[in-house]
């Protein structure tokens, strides 16, 4: 029994893997919109980089894709399947702050609830998660790690097990927030492997970040953000595929 | 070691030795997500604001757990309805219907002008444990049991991470209404015990404890079960021996694991 049947549906064949079109959203409890008619198209397989300063509005759009953040208006399409109706398929990486690492919990067992999508209720992980679990902490090079209270992690490693999490989830679209703020060089050359890996396999991911500096190599497009709305690119800076 | 086993030569003692483990056990073990999730505010709440819905069971001679259970659910959708648009913070929202709902049980309580039928309410009595509560208190720690080991990955899920809940379709908004249901059945079999105004007691300190001893879930849930069934034995004790409250008693023996814990670990610590 899944937790909500309604969020499986199939990709639609042809569809891009992300289409917002003139979305406009604000948090809960905040007059102001965090987003004002922003809009994006992401081909399955691109990789596409949201660029900006702080509060451009970058983690709102990320979180209004992932489901986690209703727009006020426009339209959010995942798959070619309207809001609300694909986000199984969608695996989302939140900013570190966004979890209790004070929870007595360890690696192993956080990384393993990028299963429970498939699981769903009264159903306990199998050996085939518990492989797919093995596989993504070594191909994150915290296997050792794997006993380790989430307590007990550096940044960096918190990351790194963060990321395996939305790979455990084996999903098709996957949305990482600033994954590479604040780590370590070696997270660094880590993720970046991971992120190389996975446009190989042909996964789509829209990656927010504030850093200018390897937009070039490591990206297919970007979309840059300020004040809740897209702005045409600082002169000579990259550009790629055209996505909104 | 005759003075151990001397009281259980009374049928009301061995209700009591009963109940106060099946108590202690439930709200041990519901009380670790309790304080993991920074409830505990809430659970005092929940304690206190059943008190209107025993009072109208018993003036009415209702039968009172189901008053209770009406007010303790109406409490926890309550909170959640007041505090659903954040206009009103959540902790401000539980301090409204909390003094609120306590105030109307003591206003009933003073309109028919007979508190000393109220005292074992307010502050427990272990020694008049029937056969039925023991029955009605061994169903609900048999159904908060099953559904807390039931529900243990989602439980633990929302407990750190409802973010992650949301994106995956498990509303931790379901998770927490269905832990508040369930913390207001044990809230209802633990007032027999320790009574309206120590519950919390019970839940919180024994978990609070155990959560200094040990980061692992289950271990936590152990040693907090653990100090609250030994608690509630020498409460039980106490009040046989000296003729004192047992529900006073158990919730200073809480305390004073707690206190123990407390000082061992700081004095551990100093060591490293």
């Amino acid at each position: 029994m899944l937790y909500n049947p309604h969020a499986h549906a199939d990709p639609i064949h042809n569809a891009p893997a992300l289409e917002a079109r003139r979305v406009v959203a604000s948090h809960a409890g905040s007059p102001a919109h965090a987003l004002n008619g922003v809009s994006l198209r992401v081909p399955v397989g691109a990789r596409i980089a949201l660029v900006g300063p702080n509060g451009a509005g970058k983690s709102t759009l990320l979180k209004v894709a992932a489901g986690l953040l209703k727009p006020q208006s426009g339209e959010v399409l995942l798959f070619g399947n309207v809001y609300g109706l694909c986000h199984c398929h969608v695996a989302y990486l939140p900013q570190r702050g966004d979890l209790d690492w004070k929870f007595p919990i360890n690696v192993r067992r956080l990384v393993m609830t990028g299963r429970y999508v498939h699981l769903g209720w009264f159903k306990n992980p199998t050996r085939a998660d518990e492989k797919i679990v093995d596989e993504v902490l070594e191909r994150l090079k915290i296997d050792d790690l794997a006993e380790r209270q989430i307590s007990d992690l550096s940044g960096g490693q918190q990351q790194r097990a963060l990321l395996a999490r939305a790979l455990a989830q084996e999903a098709d679209l996957m949305l990482l927030d600033e994954p590479l703020n604040a780590v370590d060089a070696d997270t660094r050359a880590v993720i970046a492997e991971v992120l190389a890996t996975l446009k190989q396999q042909g996964k789509t991911t829209v990656i927010a970040t504030h850093d200018l500096g390897r937009l070039e190599t490591d990206f297919d497009g970007a979309l840059y953000l300020s004040d809740g709305c897209e702005v045409p690119p600082p002169p000579g800076a990259f550009v790629g595929i055209d996505v909104s | 070691m005759n003075w151990l086993t001397e009281p259980f030569q009374y049928t009301f003692m061995i209700n009591g030795l009963i109940a106060a483990t099946l108590v202690s056990f439930t709200c041990a073990t519901i009380g670790v997500y309790v304080v993991l999730r920074r409830m505990a505010f809430i659970g005092d709440a929940l304690a206190h604001t059943i008190l209107p819905g025993l009072v109208v069971a018993y003036l009415n001679q209702w039968n009172l757990f189901a008053g209770a259970i009406t007010a303790g659910i109406a409490t926890a959708l309550g909170i959640g309805w007041l505090s659903r648009r954040q206009e009103v913070r959540e902790d401000t929202a539980i301090g409204i219907l909390f003094t609120g709902m306590f105030a109307l049980g003591i206003l009933l309580i003073s309109a028919v002008r007979s508190f000393r039928d109220f005292t074992h309410i307010l502050f427990g009595n272990l020694l008049g444990v029937t056969v039925n509560d023991l029955i009605l208190i061994g169903a609900i720690t048999a159904t908060v049991l099953i559904a807390l080991a039931l529900f243990y990955k989602e439980l633990e899920l929302t407990s750190f991470d409802p973010t992650h809940a949301q994106i995956i379709g498990l509303n931790p908004d379901t998770i927490r209404y269905g832990l508040l249901i369930l913390l207001a059945l044990t809230v209802v079999t633990s007032i027999q015990a320790v009574g309206v105004v120590l519950t919390s007691a019970l839940l919180i300190t024994p978990a609070a404890a155990a959560a200094l001893l040990t980061d692992r879930l289950q271990r936590m849930i152990l040693i907090a079960a653990i100090i609250a069934i030994v608690s509630s034995l020498s409460g039980l004790y106490a009040s046989y021996y000296f003729g004192v409250s047992s529900g006073a008693s158990i919730v200073l023996a809480c305390t004073a694991w707690f206190g123990i814990v407390w000082i061992i670990r700081s004095i551990s610590k100093k060591d490293r």
